[in-house]
């Protein structure tokens, strides 16, 4: 049940936006591969269909007003109104074309992965006993199967005899193979999947149509892709800000008729597409399928856009203490004998102990003796028994020129010395329980009735783990270290790793407890599990990230897969959900922040054939009432063409308290939404006017 | 410096109230003030229920909607029979039906527009029986509404935000009535009349004219009438006229009651929510646009009337002096005026129409920013409540979290109910305006041709449409069409945002409260407080724009021309 190339150090954190290794899912694909930019041209055009724009009623507003100024524009044919018409349906287009392009992605994934999906064979077990050849499609839940080296895996299902190595590279992109085999944790395996060696009988789980595979497909593609709460939410503030500019521009129409100004249709939709929140209701949709997108290129799949709002949210975050705060394997790192000793004695006779150990641990012994005291390994002779690990004995070691070493767990190794008639030294047990206090393994090391000293075996926490929790409790969110050791050794972890809290002891139950705890606090929980135990957690917790490499059970229970089953990981998923939230909010602020300079563009040109006066509002001195109408049209449909890298990639995120985030963002996007447009209207005009168009 | 001082003593006199009456008014919200339990109880006997009788926010609405219905068919009914009624010593016939339904909508909601003249339409027993009695109990409805968002806040998995009769008699009893008794004993000690003997005939034998002088119970209406924030006062000329308003010190005393109320609700707020910073962050955003605005129109009816300077007369150090009391001056009328738009009171001790084109915007744009600075008793904070909001999930949103408002979540119910509240406004205003100036009765309402024109109408219609009631005049309002446009402006303005408002509160007390966090957008700082001021100011300043452009702002870029 190991996973061979398991190298615990390898998918070290990146973040967000940092180069990532494309694997599996995860084509390389830059962000306008040319493939993907020629489809979404495409598809921009497709979505016009009132039916499908509707969708977006910041848009559909602005397809409307263009329809009214292509009538304006047929009935009384001018420049200016033809310009404005051919500039809205511009507008429409670009915000359809952002949408196509992060969807684009998707879609050519969806395609690598349905060519895979291709007609595969299954080998059938009847219940006689024998084989029948059919197609994969045809398998049903509860199906047995038989798979052989070079044989595709048909159908997700989990092994029920053997163990075989396998190719997973056509998911995860891992190319090292992994052992599965029945029984215990690993047993479950995806369809898709290669067997390398050996023969093994799966037990089909998934239901037709409903695999791995084809949820991953339908994921990628976006097929079921829903609005998310926090989507819906920001689409009624925008529709709210779309309902009131509506009546602005509607009753100014009235107002200049009062005032004996007759402004034209064209210049009021010009202004109302203007007001409207166009820049975020053009990206808005793109922005959440780039956020989901964002994930699959990491690796990771969310089941819902839903899960990834929540990981932005999270306050509380359960971490595995193997494997995710620590190396997860013990290694030795000191020896510490007994009064009166050598320490290389000690660890000469420690050394000789482990020679036959093949365990990490005895290796990491017998590396320590070696760096330590340039002990080399003694060449084995055929006159040795080792004595191998146990649970009743507890102890290991190796009977060798008469020497009887022992190495085990400090309560066995004295009762085995006592038993030969040693005695157990006074310091031996101050010694052992300094190292168990310090969250260390102590080894306590006898030859015969002597009792040598003591090994320490240390968990090494992770390089870096440290500054990475640093991180989170500015972002405000608590660590919390979940681990099946004592308390005394969990506290001494916690403390080096640097984690808010941990749970010691953890059963499935308590740490099912402590969810909903934090959750009856009104905190959000993300977590990280493999094991069918852990599946009721998974469920529980608001973000319940499941190992590849874990059980069919728990990778159901959770709201998002990680193929690469590196637990670190969650942390990304945190900081790509906040990514997303925060590109939406800033996004909003800079379209609303955009206002400001559009109505000095447009008002004061508006009425200025009844109102002269009004001139002195036109700061940025545009040239005509048409260059300017133009100029603030023009810079309202290019700058969501501007900003569609932005929204495809997210804003840059650092992990950094609330408010030091806010004040950067208000600063770029709110204040700046109110400086840049002013610029760009102005060199707008100026290009047209350059250009003598108006 | 007599501005300076006047600015400086009211400064320190409202960090008094805020602090004293708004600790004060959340212990009576509390049910921590019983001392006048013998009065409550018959009341909630007679009526069934009882503070233990908590209700969902639909049924509070129910309450306050049928408290509201029932409170406009009697003072309707009271003004149209008032001919047969007692305390009518002038003999006044009843008033007629537009009239009525405009000038009872408007007590109602709070509002306070008067198209009537008070000594020559109303008799005694319809100012205090209908008016006065309004402007108690649709300031404690204001009051109740605020008091059940702040609720919303402080009470978590809560199916119900309180009841609406024990609000709104406790408001009653223990903050309206003493403190306007005690108010109205200071200023009719300072001289305005209070009596029910009817009008006095002087005959002035040396120039033999005959002058009927009018008297009536103004001293304690113009308490409640400022303390309420209501702004109608018992004269035509309101705070204006020597009777109600009789010195320098009463027409401090009235500023100081006008935002005594409005401002100390954000104690109450800070107080009940546990944490008086975020009283003071509200608190912060109400003091800053307010200060921006008195110093607008303080410096510009401190400038020479430009019409004036046109006419080539050089004014110095004189001012605006059109239309103003010499007794009161051009700075402090400002203040007066200025803190009378922006509380929604609307009383008026000067002419706005006679302001500087600035000066009018300034009165004009105040009310436009949803009059949340500090706005009315109760609608106020509860408007500025819906902002902050809105202010709050835009920033949330911005740090990479889903918005939390003392630890409520802002999610898609909250955000729909506060863009609702926040666009009613605008709305109303803006289309009521346009239909004014499209229809021949509308039209014919302004007194001036041209942008001037203009300001009246959109004026009048903005007051009635955020409840204010400040008139610019120059606006012939007692017309059938401005009644009845008017009276439903009144009406959407009012009730269209306080029932999101309480579904607002009902939503928030349902919901369990987040933790918060370093990672928790701080809604107690300078930030917050920038973000909201944001949110009001682009909210008004992008819907109101246009409009103010053709009004107030062509009249300023005119320089004195006229239309």
């Amino acid at each position: 049940m190991t996973r061979i190339d398991a190298n615990p150090l390898d998918g070290g954190h990146e973040g967000p936006g940092a180069p990532t290794v494309a694997r599996g899912v995860a084509q390389p694909r830059s962000l306008f591969d040319r493939e993907v930019l020629g489809r979404a041209l495409i598809d921009s055009f497709k979505k016009l269909i009132p039916t499908t724009q509707i969708r977006n009623p910041v848009m559909f507003v602005v397809l409307v007003g263009t329809a009214v100024t292509l009538i304006e524009a047929i009935a009384r044919p001018n420049l200016f109104a033809w310009s404005v018409t051919i500039w809205l349906f511009l507008t429409v287009i670009f915000a359809n074309f952002a949408e196509a392009m992060a969807e684009g992605r998707g879609k050519a994934q969806a395609e690598t992965l349905r060519r895979m999906r291709a007609e595969t064979e299954a080998r059938r077990l009847v219940p006689d006993g024998t084989e029948e050849r059919v197609p994969a499609s045809d398998l049903a839940k509860g199906d047995l199967v038989v798979c052989e080296a070079n044989d595709v895996i048909p159908s997700d299902g989990e092994v029920i005899e053997g163990i075989a190595s396998v190719d997973e590279s056509a998911i995860t992109g891992e190319s090292a193979p992994v052992i599965r085999e029945s029984g215990g944790d690993r047993s479950a395996v995806t369809g898709g999947t290669k067997v390398l060696s050996d023969r093994i009988v799966v037990r089909i789980t998934a239901e037709r149509g409903r695999t791995f595979l084809d949820r991953m497909i339908a994921l990628v593609e976006g097929a079921n892709r829903q609005k998310t709460p926090n989507e819906i939410a920001l689409t009624i503030l925008l529709a709210v800000l779309t309902i009131v500019f509506i009546p602005v521009v509607v009753t100014l129409e009235a107002f200049g008729h009062y005032s004996g100004a007759s402004v034209s249709v064209v210049v009021l939709i010009s202004l109302l597409v203007c007001l409207i929140p166009t820049t975020i209701g053009a990206l808005l949709s793109a922005i959440g399928i780039a956020g989901m997108d964002r994930l699959v290129q990491r690796n990771v799949l969310a089941m819902s856009g839903r899960a990834v709002e929540a990981a932005g949210d999270v306050q509380t975050l359960l971490l595995d203490k193997t494997g995710t705060i620590t190396l997860g394997n013990r290694m030795a790192s000191s020896f510490f004998p007994v009064e009166g000793l050598d320490e290389v004695d000690l660890a000469e006779a420690a050394q000789l102990a482990s020679l036959a150990d093949e365990t990490p641990e005895g290796r990491s012994i017998a590396v320590l003796a070696k760096n330590r005291f340039d002990l080399r390994e003694r060449e084995i002779g055929a006159d040795h028994t080792f004595i191998p690990f146990s649970a009743n004995t507890r102890m290991s070691g190796l009977d060798i020129d008469g020497r009887r070493i022992r190495k085990g767990a400090s309560e066995a190794v004295k009762r085995w010395a006592v038993e030969q008639g040693g005695t157990v030294p006074a310091d031996l047990d101050p010694i052992v329980e300094r190292l168990a206090r310090g969250g260390s393994t102590p080894l306590v090391v006898a030859d015969g009735p002597r009792v040598l000293g003591v090994i320490e075996l240390k968990d090494v926490v992770k390089q870096g783990i440290r500054d990475k929790f640093e991180e989170m409790r500015q972002m405000g969110i608590r660590t919390v270290m979940v681990t099946g050791d004592n308390p005394l050794t969990a506290a001494a972890i916690a403390q080096e790793a640097g984690v808010d809290d941990f749970l010691a002891e953890a059963t499935p139950e308590t740490k099912m407890d402590l969810i909903r705890r934090e959750q009856e606090g009104g905190k959000l929980v993300a977590m990280t599990g493999d094991g069918t135990n852990d599946a009721p957690a998974l469920a529980q917790a608001d973000v319940g990230v499941a190992m590849n490499t874990g059980t069919t059970a728990a990778k159901e229970a959770g709201n998002m897969v990680d193929l690469d089953s590196n637990p670190t990981k969650l942390i990304d998923v945190v900081e790509i959900g906040k990514q997303l939230l925060i590109t939406r909010g800033s996004l909003t602020t800079f379209s609303i922040a955009n206002d400001v300079a559009k109505y000095f563009a447009i008002i004061p040109v508006a009425f200025e054939a009844t109102y002269p006066q009004l001139k002195a509002l036109n700061i940025m001195h545009l040239h005509s009432q048409t260059s300017a109408v133009m100029s603030a049209v023009i810079y309202n449909a290019l700058v969501i063409v501007a900003l569609i890298p932005l929204a495809l990639r997210g804003v840059r995120f650092r992990a950094a308290g609330a408010a030091a985030i806010l004040r950067r963002n208000v600063w770029i996007y709110g204040i700046g939404g109110i400086v840049v447009p002013f610029v760009f209207i102005k060199v707008i005009d100026l290009v047209l006017v350059a250009l003598h168009l108006y | 410096m007599g501005f300076f001082w006047t600015i400086l003593v009211l400064i320190v006199l409202l960090g008094i109230t805020w602090r004293y009456l708004g600790a004060y008014m959340a212990a009576v919200f509390e049910g921590r003030v019983q001392f006048l339990a013998w009065v409550e109880r018959p009341f909630y006997r007679l009526l069934g229920t009882g503070e233990e009788h908590e209700q969902t926010w639909k049924r509070y609405a129910g309450s306050l909607v049928v408290f509201s219905a029932v409170s406009l068919a009697i003072g309707y009914l009271l003004l149209r029979i008032q001919g047969s009624l007692f305390l009518n010593p002038q003999h006044l016939g009843a008033v007629p039906p537009a009239l009525s339904f405009n000038t009872v909508v408007s007590f109602v909601t709070n509002t306070n527009w008067q198209n009537y003249g008070g000594e020559t339409t109303m008799s005694y027993f319809s100012q205090i029986g209908v008016l006065t009695v309004q402007q108690f109990v649709s300031a404690s409805v204001g009051i109740a509404v605020a008091i059940t968002l702040v609720r919303g806040f402080s009470r978590r998995n809560s199916p119900t935000i309180g009841n609406f009769w024990v609000d709104i008699t406790r408001c009653l009893l223990y903050i309206l009535l003493p403190i306007a008794f005690l108010a109205g004993i200071l200023i009719v000690g300072q001289g305005a009349v209070q009596t029910l003997a009817g009008p006095v005939t002087i005959h002035d034998p040396l120039n033999g004219v005959t002058q009927t002088i009018p008297r009536g119970p103004a001293g304690f209406m113009g308490a409640i009438m400022q303390l309420g924030t209501n702004g109608g006062g018992f004269f035509n000329a309101d705070l204006a006229h020597p009777f109600e308003n009789p010195t320098a010190l009463t027409n401090f005393l009235y500023i100081w009651l006008t935002l005594s109320i409005p401002f100390a609700l954000t104690y109450t707020f800070g107080k009940m929510v546990k944490s008086v910073r975020h009283g003071m962050a509200l608190a912060g955003v109400m003091v800053i646009i307010f200060g921006c605005w008195v110093t607008i129109t303080a410096y510009s009816e401190h400038q020479g009337n430009p019409a004036v300077v046109a006419a080539g007369v050089t004014q110095t150090n004189t001012g605006n002096t059109e239309g103003k009391e010499v007794r009161f001056g051009d700075t402090t009328s400002a203040l007066f005026n200025t803190s009378m738009t922006q509380t929604s009171d609307g009383a008026v001790d000067s002419a706005t129409d006679s302001y500087n084109p600035m000066g009018g915007f300034g009165a004009l744009t105040g009310m436009m920013l949803g009059e949340v600075t500090p706005g009315g008793v109760g609608s106020g904070l509860y408007t500025l409540l819906i902002y902050a909001i809105i202010a709050v999930f835009i920033g949330g949103l911005m740090i990479g979290r889903t918005p939390e408002y003392l630890g409520k979540k802002i999610q898609a119910r909250e955000v729909k109910l506060a863009g609702l509240g926040a666009l009613v406004m605008p709305l109303i205003v803006l289309v009521f305006t346009a239909i004014a100036v499209s229809v021949h009765s509308g039209r014919a309402g302004p007194l001036n041709a041209g942008p001037h024109g203009f300001s009246e109408i959109l004026y009048a219609l903005t007051s009635q449409g955020n409840n204010n009631g400040s008139a610019m005049a120059g606006l012939s309002g007692n017309s059938a069409f401005y009644n009845v446009v008017g009276g439903i402006d009144m009406l959407l303005g009012r009730f269209a945002i306080m029932i999101p408002a309480l579904g607002l509160a009902g939503a928030l007390a349902a919901k369990n409260v987040v933790p918060a966090s370093l990672g928790t957008f701080r809604t107690d700082n300078s930030m917050f407080v920038g973000m909201t001021i944001g949110v009001v100011l682009i909210i008004g300043g992008l819907t109101f724009f246009p409009a103010v452009s053709l009004g107030p702002i062509v009249e300023q870029l005119s320089h004195g021309r006229f239309f």
